[in-house]
């Protein structure tokens, strides 16, 4: 695991690490305290699965933005789902999405009351799912970041060009640059550096970025999802605001390019287009999703079935919006821990492994 | 006459093909001079010592045959492991079988013999069974229960309240092989390769730490819920913590491999053949040596250490970091998330 | 939401697919999303999908970076 573990290597980290606090101190001096969000729930995982935090010198704090899919979808998408599943739909999803909450229940209580919902690794399993039980009507549970789209669009790909006629999408897809854009405009969200993400960038490119962090003048650097990734991204970030510069970088060198990947962008193109998306908890971001092209739309599967996905009842007593603005830390939350644990979440953020309170339950209480 | 190459429901209704079913697969295969001989409904045994330990479990696992293993194994090896780290030697199983109804007899053999090759290598006797046949649907193929019993060995004083801040901590060999084998293998992730689950029978290491008995305390085969599970009640029972080594702990790359590709952590997954045990200090490395030597214990490592931080299972990362380490909530889930 | 792995493309299937390893373990893999792929490519397989291509010279070049952080640092207590 040549290209995994050598991005694990302690004796390299450890050398890092002495790089940050010696850069962390010379803003201390100065009387700096940065606050870097992370937006992207892989690396909320990996700061916590290895202990990053710990690493970190005490006027640095790192921050979870809106980055899990998981967390941003709205309760009303679940209660669609939910909804298909008791009419006896198919629901092929991603196993995070089996336990989220949504106005009332889980599509785990859906499956244990008799509902088929079936877990898939890849979008392909539920093209073949579709194929095997042609009697029936699959509906795949269409979440993701830009990372995923392009996989989860090859469904509707396979399906028009005639390889089964039996499966939909529940389109909830949400896009990465709008949701920064509107972080940087809320006057709540103070953070002074922005940890981007890897594989999202990997798809659009380092160079969606550049309006972003030209308009914003917030130092920005994308990251890899491995320790020493993060570590240097967290390091680039520290060198501008000592440095007072607001770049664009690029640490991921070895798999984001500047122009992304234009077979997936080119597949998310041909298939679909921007539309206004409500982020769970935070509100509706214009044109920060993604829906399907008007000649598509019979395999959009609220459009098929006839169910809304937007609105819902979630528990008033949640404050994922604002953990999720980096507003409200984790562990600040009155729920966290108490009425909101892994095994019975109140909010979306405790749902998904990489949910930020989900990280904090797990590795820093 | 010729038989069904399915097992038919007829085949539990106690009837004629109920006969021959356990005339012909079962006891061909287990009775050799053994009490099962005449069919009894109970096996008469000598006691073997002064104490005996009893212990049951019942195995589910899909699918039935996975690499490096099956559910037969996994039934013996479950029941021969519980009675191990309870610091027994493993003597008597009992086997029961509940099939569904249009199970291929072929794979229903494949099973059985796979229960009789691991019960001899165990050194156990089945010594008496019962088979119930249930209409399709109502189980996924075969479930197995086994119970066993098994002599105490005495020298052994096994208990949480014996930990003390210090104490080691060692892992018998790599960790999370078979959940990772099974998971692999599962219809739909189309995931191949040289993954073997881990399972074997673990009462040999068990009967070898025996020579430093007075210094062992705790033993338990990490199952379901792995090692995580495993330690993270330990340390909610007592008044001690653990500080774990991430790069101490033992594991196999491709077992790394399927748990980067489905995101699982390892520490929550399960093994069916490997032990954690907890020791005094000055017993440690001679467990370990004497381990090492034993072909079921090749990989076994010190993985970490008892701590006065009371309820904290803490993870020392290979980077400098440190975390705590949370117990699974339950059905591990291939995410992509 | 963005869990991927680099894996080496083993072989090459029909339909745009490809079989790819890890550690001795192989996995079906979709190969459409990337452009060119070949044996010996290493890619990033996001659910069942290879999204991007690994470029090795990068990778490798940091890894010899990292090495020599480590051996620096390890010098420190000697050189003094």
């Amino acid at each position: 695991m040549r290209y995994i573990d050598g991005f694990r290597s302690g004796a390299a980290a450890a050398a890092i690490s002495e790089e940050i606090r010696a850069i962390a101190l010379a803003l201390e001096e100065k009387g700096a305290s940065p606050r870097i969000m992370e937006v992207c729930g892989s690396h909320t995982m990996s700061i916590g699965r290895y202990g990053i935090r710990r690493i970190m010198p005490c006027n640095v704090s790192l921050l979870s933005g809106p980055g899990c899919p998981v967390c941003v979808t709205d309760a009303a998408y679940i209660d669609a789902a939910v909804e298909l599943a008791r009419r006896g739909v198919v629901i092929a999803t991603f196993g995070d999405m089996l336990k989220v909450p949504g106005s009332t229940s889980t599509l785990a209580d859906a499956r244990s009351q008799g509902a088929r919902v079936h877990v898939c690794y890849s979008p392909l399993e539920a093209v073949k799912l579709a194929g095997d039980h042609p009697g029936d009507e699959v509906v795949f549970l269409g979440i993701g970041f830009e990372t995923t789209v392009a996989p989860v669009i090859s469904i509707v790909k396979r399906a028009s060009e005639g390889e089964v006629r039996n499966i939909s999408v529940l389109t909830a897809f949400k896009l990465v640059p709008p949701a920064l854009e509107a972080l940087a405009a809320d006057s709540r969200v103070a953070v002074n550096g922005f940890l981007l993400p890897a594989h999202v960038s990997a798809v659009i490119g380092s160079d969606a970025y550049r309006g972003f962090v030209d308009a914003h003048r917030l130092p920005s650097v994308i990251a890899g999802f491995e320790p020493l990734d993060i570590l240097l991204g967290i390091k680039g970030l520290l060198q501008q605001l000592a440095d007072g510069s607001a770049r664009l970088e690029n640490q991921y060198t070895r798999v984001v390019r500047p122009g992304g990947n234009p077979l997936a962008l080119a597949l998310m193109e041909k298939y679909l287009q921007p539309a206004d998306a409500s982020w769970r908890g935070i509100g509706t971001i214009p044109e920060s999703g993604l829906e399907l092209k008007e000649e598509y739309s019979g395999y959009d599967g609220g459009k098929r079935h006839g169910v809304a996905t937007t609105g819902g009842n979630p528990d008033p007593r949640c404050r994922c919006g604002e953990v999720l603005r980096g507003i409200l830390l984790p562990g600040e939350c009155p729920l966290m821990g108490r009425e909101c644990t892994p095994a019975f979440p109140v909010g979306p953020c405790m749902v998904s492994s990489e949910g930020s309170c989900a990280a904090h339950y797990r590795y820093s209480r | 006459m010729k038989h069904s190459e399915k097992v038919l429901l007829g085949h539990g209704g106690g009837g004629r093909l109920s006969r021959d079913l356990i005339a012909e697969e079962i006891v061909t295969r287990f009775a050799d001079g053994g009490p099962l001989q005449g069919l009894p409904d109970g096996a008469l045994l000598d006691s073997p010592g002064e104490a005996i330990v009893f212990s049951t479990d019942s195995f589910v696992v899909s699918p039935l045959e996975f690499p490096g293993g099956d559910i037969g194994c996994l039934a013996v090896h479950g029941t021969v492991n519980d009675l191990a780290v309870s610091g027994a030697v493993p003597l008597w199983l009992s086997l029961a079988l509940i099939i569904e109804e249009g199970l291929e007899m072929a794979l229903l053999r494949r099973i059985l013999d796979s229960v009789k090759r691991a019960s001899m290598e165990a050194g156990v006797q089945v010594v008496t069974g019962d088979t119930k046949v249930v209409a399709r649907g109502q189980c996924d193929g075969l479930y197995i229960n086994t119970a066993g019993i098994g002599r105490k060995i005495e020298s052994f004083q096994l208990g949480v309240e014996r930990i003390r801040r210090g104490d080691m901590v060692i892992a018998s060999g790599t960790l999370g092989d078979h959940g990772m084998a099974v998971m692999a293998a599962r219809e739909g992730l189309s995931i191949g390769g040289t993954l073997r689950s881990d399972t074997a029978p673990v009462h040999r290491l068990a009967a070898r730490a025996a020579e430093w008995a007075d210094a062992v305390k705790f033993m338990r085969d990490p199952t379901r819920g792995g090692l995580a599970s495993v330690l993270g009640e330990i340390v909610q029972e007592g008044s001690f913590g653990i500080e774990l080594i991430e790069g101490a702990i033992p594991y196999d790359q491709g077992a790394r491999a399927v748990s980067e590709m489905l995101g699982i952590d390892l520490m929550h997954v399960a093994c069916e053949g490997r032990m954690i045990l907890i020791c005094s200090p000055d017993a440690a490395p001679g467990i370990v040596s004497a381990w090492r030597e034993m072909p079921n214990g090749a990989g076994a490592a010190v993985i970490g250490e008892v701590t006065g931080e009371a309820r904290r299972l803490i993870l020392n990362t290979d980077i400098g970091g440190r975390r705590l380490v949370d117990i699974p909530q339950g059905e591990l889930l291939p995410r992509i998330c | 939401m963005c869990l991927a792995v680099p894996m080496r493309i083993k072989e090459m299937g029909e339909g745009g697919t490809g079989v790819c390893e890890l550690e001795g373990v192989t996995c079906q893999v979709d190969l459409s999303l990337v452009e060119d792929p070949g044996v010996d490519d290493f890619v990033i397989v996001h659910a069942g999908f290879a999204i991007e291509k690994l470029d090795r010279e990068e990778a490798d070049s940091r890894l010899r970076l990292f090495q020599e952080l480590a051996e620096m640092r390890g010098k420190i207590p000697s050189d003094q």
